[in-house]
C-alpha cells in the first residue's frame, strides 16, 4: 500500500506528478512556498518542469501558455498571489484551458500575516476576476485530501476545460497526517493526452488556436452561453460536500478546511451534553451544495445554521442563498490569522443557540 | 515577357476565416507597418520550413489578431503577458518555435517585467518587438517609446521627459543582459530598410531553430492612424525623428560562440521511488488504545520534540489508526517552546489542534509550567525529571517522572532524550517495544547511531 505520513502541501505536490502533472510556475510566498520547495525538487526528477517565475501575473500566464498545449500544469500562491493571478485565471477561463491553482490563504486585506484565515472566499469562489466566468473550488480539510482533490481537480478540470482551485490553509499544508497515494501506471502520462483543440506545434495541429476574444456581441454572447452551459453541467455533476453527525440535528454547522476540522471536535463534545448538532462540510465550494443543504434543513426542521468561517463572513452569503430563510444563520468567526481554540467555539455556538 | 504571378504567402491562411468581415484583407490601417512585418514573418516560415512548429503569440494591441492571419498554431494572450505565455509554450513543448509578437505598450509598458526575465532566462523564443512610439489599437495615447514633445491624446501638449520620463530603448536594455543571443534594431519605413529586417526575422528563426535561444528583434514601424499623419509623411517622420533616436544596429550578435541546447528530461523506471513513497505493510491490530491518544509534547528547540511527535504518529499510522501531526504553527511559536500536537485515534480524527491534551510529554520546565493547566483532568503528564526540578502541581491528573536527560546522557547520547521520553509513553501504555525499534529504524537519519538507540530504549523497557 501507498501510505505515507506526509505533509499536506507535500502531498499535492507528489499527487500532482502521479496525476502527470509535469509543469509547475510559481512565485514564492508564505505559506504557499512549500508547495514551491517541493515542486521544485521532485518536477525536474520526473522530466520536468519547475520554474520561478518573475511574479505570479508571469506564472499565471506561463500556466496559460503550456496549459494551451494540452499538459498537466499547475501553480500554487496564497491571497496577494491570488490577487494578481485573477487577470489570468479570466483568460484561462475566456481561453477554456484547464490547470489548476492552489490557494493557501493568509490573512488579509493588504499584507495581512501569513497565518491561516479564509478571507479569500469571495475573490476565489466567486470569480475573482473580469467577467462571466466560474471555477470550479475543492476545499480540503486533511492530507489526504489534498493528495485525493488534487488528482480530482485536475481531472475536473481536463473533463470541463476549466481552471480549477484547491483552496485551503496553512494548518490543512503544514499539518502531516497518512496519506494513501494511488497506485498509478506514470509513463509521462501528461504527454499521452490528446485534445483536438491542443496547440502542439505539429502539422496536425498546426490549424488550432487558443483565445477569449470575440468581436461580436453575438458572437461573444455565444461564448459565454456556451461557458454558463457547461457551468450548469458541472453544478449537476460535480457538486460534493460531506456530513457529520446530521441524522437527528436540531442544529447544523457548515464548515470547510481547518473549521470543518474544528468544529468535529466541538460537535462530538456537544453531542455528549446531548446538543444535537451536526456539520454539513462542502468540499465544493462553488459548485455549492446549496440543494443539499437546502434538504437538510427541510426534511431535519433544522432551526439554526451557523456558520463557522475565519473571514468577515464571506461563505455565509452561500448558505444564506441555500436555506432561503428556512432557518436562522449566524455567523462564528475570527479573523486577522486568529484560530479559536476549542473552548471558545463551544461558547460561541451554546450562545448562539442558547435563546432557543 | 515572362509572367509574374503575386500570391500571397503560403505562410498565411488563404481566407481570414476567422475574421467577422472582410476575409481577403486584413484589419490594418494603409501605411502601417504591422501588415509588411507580418508579411515577412510569414514568408520565413514558409522558407526556413518552420510553419508546423511555430507557435505565434499574439498580444494585446493592433497586432491581437494575428491569428486571423498567420497558418500555424496561434495562442492570443494578454496584455504583456506575451513573453511569459510564451514561456510556458516553449518549456512544454521541446520542438516549438515561439514568435513573441508584442507592441511598443505591450512589451514596454505594461509588460516590462515579463520581457526582460524571458529575455534574463534565454527563453527559447524570438521576439518581435513592434515600436511605433504610439498605442495604436486605444486611439493614439502616449506609449513609453513616444518622443520628447510628442503630442498625443495622453500628452496634448506633448510628452514632457521632467513628469513623462524619456522615450525607452528596448534593444540597448536587452543587449545588456548576457542571456540574449541576438539583438537588432531594424525598420519598414522604406524598401531598403524592409529588406534588412527580412534578413532581422529569418536570422532570429534560425537561431531559435538551430536551439541557440533568445532572440530579439525591435522593428521601428509607422503608425500613420494614430499619429495623425499621411503614409508618406509617416515614413519621413520616422526616418526623420525616430531613427535619430533608436538607432538602427546589431546591438548583440553571438550567433557564432553559442552551442545548441535543447533541454532533456529525466526518465524513471519507478515513479514512487523517484517521489519517495515506500510500499508499506500495515501491521493490524496490536496496537491497542483503551481511549484516544491526544499528545502534546514540548521541550526547547533541538530537543527532538518535533520528531518524536513523528515517531509516534507514524507508528500509530502503521497500526492503521488515524493519527494527525501538527507543529506549533501561528503567533503561539513566540512562546519560545517549540512543540507539537499528536492525535493517535480509533476514528476519523477532528481538530488536529489539541487544547484539551489527555498527554502531556514535558521536556523542559517551561514546557510544564504552559501546558500543565490545558490537560484535561485524569490524563497523564510525562516530565523529564532530568530538567524541570519540580513537580506537577496538580492532583487530578497521573505523572510519570523519567530523568531522561539523564538516561540519555549516562548511555552516552545525549541526544536521544527524547527517545527515552517516547519509549517512556509507550511502555506505560503497554505498547510492544518493537514498533518504536521498527519507527526509529525507518526515521533515524543518523543510522551509525541506530544501535545506541536500541539499547536505550531496552534500557528503559527493562528498567521499572
Ligand atoms: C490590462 C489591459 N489594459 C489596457 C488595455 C487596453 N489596451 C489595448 S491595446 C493597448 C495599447 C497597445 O499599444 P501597443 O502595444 O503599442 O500596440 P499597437 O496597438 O500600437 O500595435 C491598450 C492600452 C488592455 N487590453 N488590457
Amino acid at each position: 500500500m501507498r501510505k505515507t505520513l506526509i505533509k499536506g502541501n507535500e502531498a499535492v505536490v507528489k499527487s500532482a506528478i502521479l496525476a502527470g502533472c509535469r509543469y509547475y510556475f510559481g512565485y514564492p510566498i508564505t505559506p504557499a512556498s512549500e508547495i514551491a520547495h517541493t515542486a521544485a525538487k521532485y518536477f525536474p526528477l520526473v522530466g520536468g518542469t519547475f520554474l520561478q517565475a518573475e511574479s505570479e501575473i508571469s506564472a499565471i500566464n506561463m500556466v496559460y501558455g503550456a496549459s494551451a498545449c494540452g499538459v498537466r500544469v499547475m501553480t500554487a500562491s496564497s491571497g496577494p498571489g491570488i490577487s494578481l493571478k485573477q487577470e489570468g485565471v479570466s483568460y484561462i477561463a475566456g481561453a477554456e484551458l484547464p490547470c489548476l491553482i492552489v490557494d493557501v490563504m493568509r490573512a488579509g486585506p493588504g499584507l495581512g500575516n501569513i497565518w491561516a484565515e479564509q478571507g479569500d472566499y469571495n475573490q476565489v469562489v466567486k470569480g475573482g476576476g473580469h467577467g462571466n466566468y466560474r471555477v470550479p473550488v475543492l476545499a480540503p480539510a486533511s492530507a489526504q485530501d489534498m493528495c485525493d482533490y488534487t488528482a480530482l481537480g485536475f481531472d475536473i478540470a481536463d473533463r470541463y476545460r476549466t481552471p480549477v482551485y484547491l483552496f485551503t490553509d496553512a494548518y490543512i499544508g503544514q499539518m502531516i497526517e497518512p496519506v494513501v497515494f494511488p497506485e498509478v501506471d506514470v509513463v509521462n502520462k501528461s504527454q499521452d493526452k490528446k485534445y483536438d483543440w491542443q496547440i502542439r506545434a505539429t502539422r496536425e495541429t498546426r490549424s488550432n488556436c487558443i483565445t477569449s476574444i470575440v468581436m461580436s456581441p453575438e458572437g461573444m454572447e455565444e461564448l459565454n452561453l456556451r461557458l454558463q452551459e457547461k457551468y450548469k453541467k458541472i453544478s449537476e455533476n460535480e457538486t460534493r460536500y460531506e456530513t457529520y453527525r446530521c441524522e437527528d440535528a436540531d442544529y447544523l454547522i457548515v464548515a470547510y478546511g481547518i473549521c470543518s476540522r474544528l468544529a468535529r471536535t466541538c460537535i462530538d463534545r456537544l453531542q455528549e451534553r446531548g446538543i444535537k448538532i451536526g456539520l454539513v462540510r462542502p468540499i465544493t465550494l462553488w459548485p455549492f451544495p446549496s440543494q443539499a443543504l437546502k434538504d437538510l434543513v427541510s426534511n431535519n426542521n433544522i432551526c439554526h445554521t451557523l456558520v463557522f468561517e475565519l473571514s468577515n463572513g464571506q461563505m455565509i452569503d452561500d448558505v444564506r442563498l441555500s436555506v432561503e430563510s428556512r432557518c436562522k444563520v449566524s455567523l462564528i468567526n475570527r479573523m486577522g490569522g486568529v484560530v479559536p481554540k476549542e473552548s471558545w467555539i463551544i461558547q460561541s455556538i451554546l450562545s448562539k443557540i442558547s435563546k432557543e | 515577357m515572362e509572367e509574374m504571378i503575386l500570391s500571397k504567402s503560403k505562410g498565411f491562411y488563404d481566407t481570414y476565416f476567422r475574421k467577422d468581415s472582410n476575409q481577403f484583407t486584413t484589419h490594418y490601417c494603409p501605411g502601417c507597418g504591422h501588415g509588411k512585418i507580418h508579411k515577412l514573418i510569414a514568408e520565413a516560415l514558409v522558407d526556413l520550413g518552420i510553419q508546423d512548429r511555430t507557435v505565434m503569440i499574439s498580444p494585446v494591441g493592433c497586432s491581437v489578431f494575428a491569428y486571423y492571419y498567420f497558418d500555424c498554431g496561434n495562442i492570443q494572450v494578454a496584455h504583456g503577458r506575451a513573453p511569459a505565455a510564451g514561456t510556458g509554450v516553449t518549456r512544454a513543448l521541446d520542438d516549438s518555435l515561439v514568435i513573441s509578437y508584442q507592441g511598443d505598450g505591450d512589451l514596454a509598458a505594461i509588460g516590462t517585467a515579463e520581457i526582460i526575465h524571458a529575455a534574463n532566462r534565454g527563453e527559447k523564443m524570438t521576439v518581435i518587438f513592434v515600436n511605433n512610439a504610439i498605442y495604436g489599437m486605444t486611439g493614439g495615447q502616449m506609449a513609453p517609446t513616444s518622443l520628447e514633445g510628442q503630442v498625443t491624446l495622453t500628452t496634448p501638449y506633448g510628452r514632457n521627459p521632467l513628469t513623462e520620463g524619456y522615450p525607452i530603448r528596448m534593444s540597448e536594455i536587452i543587449s545588456t543582459l548576457t542571456a540574449p543571443v541576438y539583438v537588432e534594431r531594424v525598420a519598414v519605413h522604406n524598401y531598403k530598410n524592409i529588406m534588412k529586417t527580412r534578413q532581422a526575422i529569418r536570422k532570429a528563426l534560425q537561431v531559435q531553430k538551430d536551439g541557440l535561444g533568445f532572440s530579439f528583434i525591435e522593428i521601428i514601424s509607422p503608425c500613420p492612424t494614430s499619429l495623425r499623419l499621411a503614409p508618406t509623411d509617416c515614413e519621413s517622420w520616422v526616418e526623420e525623428k525616430m531613427i535619430p533616436y533608436y538607432p538602427l544596429k546589431v546591438f548583440k550578435d553571438e550567433i557564432s560562440t553559442r552551442t545548441p541546447h535543447f533541454p532533456e528530461h529525466k526518465t524513471f523506471t519507478d515513479i514512487y521511488e523517484v517521489i519517495g513513497i515506500d510500499d508499506i505493510k500495515e501491521d493490524t491490530g496490536s496496537f491497542n488504545l483503551k481511549e484516544d491518544q491526544k499528545i502534546r509534547i514540548s521541550g526547547f528547540g533541538g530537543q527532538g520534540v518535533l520528531s518524536s511527535g513523528l515517531m509516534l504518529a507514524g507508528i500509530g499510522m502503521k497500526q492503521n489508526k488515524f493519527t494527525s501531526w501538527l507543529p506549533s504553527y501561528g503567533p503561539e511559536m513566540r512562546g519560545g517552546t517549540a512543540n507539537c500536537h499528536v492525535n493517535i485515534c480509533s476514528s476519523k480524527v477532528g481538530s488536529p489542534v489539541i487544547d484539551s491534551p489527555n498527554v502531556l510529554i514535558a521536556m523542559n520546565i517551561a514546557s510544564l509550567d504552559e501546558f500543565e493547566d490545558i490537560v484535561v483532568p485524569g490524563g497523564t503528564i510525562f516530565v523529564n525529571s532530568s530538567l524541570i526540578d519540580r513537580k506537577v502541581r496538580r492532583d487530578d491528573v497521573n505523572t510519570v517522572y523519567i530523568p531522561a536527560t539523564q538516561i540519555a546522557e549516562s548511555m552516552g547520547l545525549l541526544a536521544a532524550t527524547n527517545i527515552v521520553m517516547i519509549a517512556s509513553y509507550l511502555k506505560h501504555l503497554s505498547i510492544n517495544k518493537q514498533m518504536l525499534i521498527n519507527e526509529v529504524k525507518s526515521s533515524l537519519k543518523k543510522k551509525n547511531l541506530l544501535d545506541k538507540n536500541i539499547e536505550i530504549i531496552n534500557k528503559v523497557y527493562s528498567s521499572n
